[in-house]
């Protein structure tokens, strides 16, 4: 399972990530970060939906994500 | 399971919150350049050239020594710096306000010269930093403070083209436009960056990058309806491209 991670006190609630996933699994929170802003999240439910892709780490203004991949032969393996 | 590290800040890129506002593309352009300061191994030698405008910290988000030139100064500073200290790296970092308006001499002229340092131009349509007063490269019918019903094409000429101009200036080794509003044009902007770095370490002369950036605060929109806007009315206005490459020439 590829995943991100969501460094929530960088996190400016831009939405530019949510816009950038291929696979539309990030989304606005309900939660404000110490500065007021309200964060983007990748629910944990959606996360065996990410690909590892880094769209959204690319695009985030804030550097606020970052990315692990993992290939889909060793997922498999895994299974 | 062997999972990968595929994306994470550069080393160079400070681990601190930045003062830019929320979606404001700066961000992403100073972490592209921290990218291709550690890709080509130049953080150590690295002199960089900061400017006036909202990037005018950029001392404080990347790690190298810096020197903050006076309004539209970047160029001439730079030169300065690079004449003396020939084995640095040296490039400065300029928004459309500082380079395009008060600082339009200082960049002709470095780059008819043919300075060996390279110049990373944001340019976002608008003076950011003092509230979002007309700019150069202001679009006809954008509504600024200082243009209030729209530049008009009549009263204030249209936008200036930074990168048609600089390619046809003689010393000009590399000159592009690019943009970072999709993962495609961020993997061009990276990829022009690389190459104007390359043209100073290669000795073969002046290299600059235009990058269309967003200014949501100033464009009174949010982040995501301002980086549309970037597709749909700036790339338009000013096509994204490479217009001069010194190494292409010389291949017939
Ligand atoms: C000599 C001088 N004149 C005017 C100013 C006011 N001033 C500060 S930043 C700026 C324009 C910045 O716009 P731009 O270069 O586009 O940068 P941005 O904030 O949009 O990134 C101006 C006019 C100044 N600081 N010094
Ligand atoms: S890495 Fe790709 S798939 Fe995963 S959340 Fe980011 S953009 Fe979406
Ligand atoms: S792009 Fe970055 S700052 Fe913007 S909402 Fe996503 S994680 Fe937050
Ligand atoms: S005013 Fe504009 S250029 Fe300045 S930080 Fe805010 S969005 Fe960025
Ligand atoms: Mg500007």
């Amino acid at each position: 399972m590829s995943r991100i991670v969501i460094d929530e006190q960088r996190c400016k609630g831009c939405l530019l990530c949510v816009e950038a996933c291929p696979k539309s699994i990030i989304v606005a929170s309900s939660r404000f970060n110490a500065k007021g802003y309200k964060v983007a999240e990748l629910p944990e439910a959606s996360m065996d939906t990410c690909t590892g892709c880094a769209s959204c780490a690319q695009m985030c203004p804030d550097v606020a994500i970052t990315v692990w991949r993992t290939a889909k032969s060793k997922a498999k393996e895994n299974e | 399971m062997s999972e990968q590290l595929v994306f994470t800040r550069p080393e160079v890129l400070a681990d601190v919150a930045t003062h830019y506002c929320p979606g404001c593309q700066h961000g992403v352009v100073h972490r592209i350049v921290a990218e291709c300061l550690e890709e080509f191994g130049l953080v150590e030698k690295t002199i960089a050239v900061s400017s006036i405008g909202c990037s005018v910290f950029l001392y404080n988000y990347i790690l190298v020594d810096t020197v903050e030139a006076p309004h539209g100064r970047a160029p001439a500073v730079a030169t300065g710096v690079k004449r003396a200290r020939k084995d640095a790296f040296v490039f400065a970092y300029q928004g459309d306000g500082d380079l395009a308006s008060i600082g339009m001499a200082e960049i002709m002229h470095a780059a008819n010269r043919g300075e060996r340092i390279s110049v990373i131009f944001v340019n976002n349509t608008v003076y950011g930093m003092t509230g979002g007063q007309m700019a150069p490269t202001t679009m006809v019918g954008q509504k600024t403070t200082t243009c209030p019903a729209g530049r008009c094409m009549e009263r204030e000429g249209g936008p200036i083209h930074m990168s048609e101009i600089i390619a046809t200036l003689g010393g000009v080794a590399y000159c592009a436009r690019t943009a970072v509003n999709t993962i495609k044009n961020i993997a061009q902007t990276k990829r022009a960056i690389r190459r104007a770095f390359e043209t100073q370490i290669n000795g073969e002369g002046f290299g600059f990058v235009e990058v269309l950036a967003t200014c949501p605060t100033n464009w009174r929109m949010s982040s995501v309806a301002a980086n549309e806007r970037v597709g749909k009315e700036m790339i338009p206005e000013f096509p994204l491209g490479v217009f001069k490459d010194a190494a292409k020439e010389e291949q017939p």
